[in-house]
């Protein structure tokens, strides 16, 4: 176990230099942060001044050195727009987006599986055409587009929820909280329905494509014959099979929702690191760019990291095989 | 369970205070596209820092609603010699912390702004000396004679020297060293509100000074800003009640804001002129289909270009009537502009396609435009309106239309042969408009920065020149007419239009919407019911 995991992180640090490298080639093309540093009545002496204190008069490969340098000591310099420390800016960012994220997340699991399960089971039924219709517009309608429309019915027309913003906030040290206030709550309505929808649809799909699988096998046609009551062959047996794979998927979908958070967040004025992005690459503001695309890595290597490790705990199978070695 | 009542309670209470927000009168919340990047004055010569900043801090000279400039810490000031101006302090004013302001907190902030680190240098740059000359006085000597020294001052917001170094802010944040002050954060100048309450990004809460040595118009007490980036957003909380005042209204939400019973939109014509430019210079244009010389050289083609645009239907169709066609470089509310001068050339296909027959264009010619697409009030919509007018000339235009981060650096390279670009003269006066959009580019000097297509006129220059000296007013204006009359007939640039400001405002909001798009709370008054 223990080589596995040394093996993984080894892997880990190689897709996050791969990122960083690919996003700093990215960002030559982005645009030159001089132009909106200084503003329009600059001389050329004061641009050529502070591309010299920025480092962008140096080559690619020496910034990138630099960066790596610096990133390896946690290190991700100052946002060119901001002036502050990159590294403060993400972290009062990170917990916006990461509780929006969560509750997205539970919000899809709470109302995705037992849509599933029931679309499997009645199969036919009026409902289960209803769920499947509606789930298809969710998968295929954009995310903005569901935010305007969310923002439109409910806080224009019905006047009922906010429009944007994440209300009142408590603090716990750095980390601001807007889950234990009523208006947080209130502001979270909105954002989170909007960034679940799309995970919704997608477990409800796979939950009852999974349940339809699991019912035809041998072991649920021996239940039945052993008596059992249905709702103990639908819950006990065939639900428990059903979730190792969307248990899989969920994992993965929670570095998804909090990487693509970022047009949820806009449409919403969500302050989340997804806004904090999008800000940066209107200004060209390449150390916030690079520090977020990295941690967004970095979240989606430490899920796996953990999904793989999860597997190796759960099926007995891959547990043999990945003693036997190579 | 206890959640869902809470939650449903929530619900009422939420409609609730909507109903009765009457009852908190003197709160405003405004939203704007975008945030103050910080606080200090001196960090970032922007137009929205610098409204935003002008709340809690004041300049020597202050402008009114008209942009006139008027007396502001600074009670009165004389030329005593062409370079130098003496400016008498105003007595008896307090910093928000109670530090009376003198003379060394003039001399202070001028060096500040002159100091490392400050974005404001471009505003002292001509000053050879700040000298206390006793506690309310102060002489500014210029290096050559300045005359619009007034309205340069307008944009420079006087710091509390205790103050700053008290608190290790002598020096505005240095964005490329990392040094952040408490000036980021915090404010403490003489202006009419102060700073409550700041998050980045989020909110800003502004309260009223009750010592402020002025009269306050308005009666706002405390101001909530918020940033709301999206404008379907921004335009969702003007018309759900969660904001009073936002800015900007897209231009096709004017109508609906309009349409809403409790909401309306206030709209004005900019300070900022929209134009094209063409090469001017090269012998052959970088991308064009004409090889071995370079058509806009010749005048003819520069005036078929500009006989051949619609700006008529082009105010209608992509500015929804929100714009302001225009004959001069500048617009209303900019020194040095007249009504006189502003008529365009008519629209004109016919005279258009004889222009282009006389320069040996019949037939027309392929040449690539390029155009920001999220810099201007529909930037990239305004290039593609004038590519087809100008097909109807048999001038194919290759569009390319990309984001202001890409755009900028390639036209500031002069890597282009057909532009746009907008302007307003950061000092009110048409002077800055001639020095860096119509002189001849000198990389030395700073002179014609932004002249990217190399626009040159030995007159217009030498005027421009004899205009940034001059202080009496009469031949001053002469000549910046005069100025304005050799690049008209010339057609050194195409302009097109002033877009127009669009504020949308609750009913129970009075506003006063200055043409340079600055806001000052002190100016608003809510309506009690």
């Amino acid at each position: 176990m223990g080589a596995f995991i040394l093996r993984r992180l080894l892997q880990a640090v190689i897709v996050m230099v791969s990122v960083a490298f690919i996003a700093f080639l990215l960002f030559q093309y982005v645009g030159d942060p001089v132009v909106f540093l200084l503003g329009q009545d600059a001389t050329p002496e004061q641009i050529r001044q502070l591309r010299a204190d920025l480092g962008l008069d140096q080559p690619f490969f020496v910034q990138f050195w630099h960066f790596l340098v610096n990133a390896a000591q946690g290190e991700f310099g100052l946002s060119l727009r901001q002036g502050a420390k990159v590294s403060r800016l993400l972290g009062e960012r990170f917990p916006a987006t990461f509780e929006l994220a969560l509750v997205a997340a539970v919000l899809a699991l709470m109302i995705g599986i037992p849509m599933g399960v029931y679309a499997a089971l009645k199969r036919g039924s009026f409902l289960s055409q209803v769920f499947m219709t509606v789930s298809l517009l969710g998968v295929s309608l954009p995310t903005f587009l569901i935010g305007i429309l969310l923002i439109l019915i409910f806080s224009v027309w019905l006047g009922w929820l906010p429009s944007f913003g994440r209300g009142e906030t408590v603090n716990f040290g750095w980390w601001s909280s807007g889950l234990f206030t009523v208006d947080g709550w209130l502001h979270m309505i909105l954002p989170a329905i909007t960034l679940a929808i799309f995970q919704l649809t997608l477990i409800m799909r796979l939950v009852r494509a999974e349940m339809l699988e699991v019912l035809r096998t041998d072991y649920i046609k021996f239940a039945r014959a052993r008596g059992l009551s249905d709702r103990a062959i639908y819950f006990g047996h065939a639900l428990k099979n059903t979730l190792v794979p969307v248990m899989t998927i969920t994992g993965l979908q929670l570095g998804g929702l909090i990487a693509f958070a970022i047009i949820t967040e806009t449409v919403f004025q969500w302050p989340g690191m997804g806004l904090l992005f999008i800000q940066a690459v209107t200004f060209a503001d390449v150390p916030v760019m690079a520090a977020y695309l990295c941690l967004i890595a970095l979240i989606f290597v430490v899920i796996n990291l953990i999904v793989d490790m999860l597997y190796v705990v759960v099926d007995p199978r891959l547990r043999v095989s990945s003693a036997g070695g190579h | 369970m206890k959640l869902k009542k809470k939650l449903l309670l929530a619900l009422v209470g939420t409609a609730a205070t909507a109903m009765f927000s009457g009852a908190s009168a003197q709160t405003v919340r405004i939203a704007n596209q975008g945030d103050a990047l910080s606080l200090d004055p001196h960090s970032l010569n922007e137009s929205l820092q610098l409204s935003i900043d002008g709340n809690a801090y004041e300049p020597l000279v202050d402008l009114d609603k008209k942009l006139n400039v008027i007396p502001g810490l600074a009670t009165g000031w004389k030329q005593t010699s062409p370079t130098v101006w003496r400016f008498d302090l105003r007595k008896n004013v307090k910093f928000h912390d109670g530090t009376p302001f003198t003379a060394d907190d003039v001399v202070f902030t001028m060096a500040r702004i002159a100091g490392e680190g400050s974005d404001m240098k471009s505003y002292s740059n001509d000053f050879k000396e700040v000298r206390k000359i006793d506690s309310h006085t102060i002489e500014i000597e210029t290096k050559t004679p300045l005359a619009i020294l007034p309205q340069v001052l307008t944009q420079v917001m006087i710091m509390s020297k205790k103050w700053c170094e008290d608190n290790n802010a002598t020096r505005p944040v240095d964005r490329r060293k990392g040094i952040e002050n408490t000036a980021s954060f915090k404010t403490n100048g003489t202006g009419p509100y102060h700073v409550r309450e700041r998050q980045p990004g989020v909110r800003t809460v502004f309260a009223r000074n009750p010592n402020y040595w002025g009269k306050v118009e308005g009666n706002v007490q405390q101001v909530i800003f918020t940033p709301i980036a999206a404008p379907t957003t921004r335009v969702a909380a003007l018309l759900s009640g969660e904001i009073d005042v936002m800015e900007p209204v897209p231009v096709q939400d004017i109508a609906r804001v309009n349409a809403n019973s409790s909401t309306r939109a206030i709209t004005g014509p900019e300070l900022r002129t929209i134009f094209l430019g063409m090469d001017q210079k090269r012998d052959e244009l970088l991308f064009s289909s004409v090889k071995g010389k370079n058509p806009f050289k010749d005048k003819r083609v520069r005036q078929a270009f500009y006989q051949a645009i619609d700006m008529e239907a082009i105010k209608k169709t992509v500015m929804r009537d929100a714009s302001r066609p225009t004959a001069l470089m500048v617009g209303p509310g900019i020194n040095g502009w007249n009504a006189e001068q502003d008529k365009r050339l008519g629209y004109d296909v016919e005279a258009a396609k004889k222009l282009m027959a006389d320069a040996g264009y019949g037939s027309g010619f392929e040449v690539t435009m390029n155009c920001p697409n999220d810099r201007y009030v529909n930037d990239a919509q305004i290039c593609q309106a004038v590519a087809a007018n100008l097909a109807r000339i048999n001038v194919k235009i290759n569009l390319q239309a990309e984001t202001k981060g890409t755009y900028f650096p390639k036209i500031l390279r002069r890597d282009t042969s057909f532009y746009m670009l907008g302007w307003t003269p950061s000092t009110y006066d048409a002077h800055n408009a001639l020095n860096a959009l119509m002189r001849c580019p000198d990389d030395k000097t700073g002179a014609g920065q932004f002249n990217l297509g190399s626009y040159c006129n030995a007159k217009l220059d030498d005027l421009t020149v004899k205009i940034g000296a001059e202080t009496d007013k009469a031949k001053r204006d002469a000549m910046i007419k005069e100025a304005f009359q050799i690049h008209s007939e010339e057609i050194g640039h195409l302009p097109l239009h002033q877009q127009s400001l669009a504020w949308g405002v609750n009913k129970k909001i009075e506003i006063t919407q200055r043409a340079d798009n600055y806001m000052p709370f002190k100016w608003i008054t809510v309506k009690t019911k």
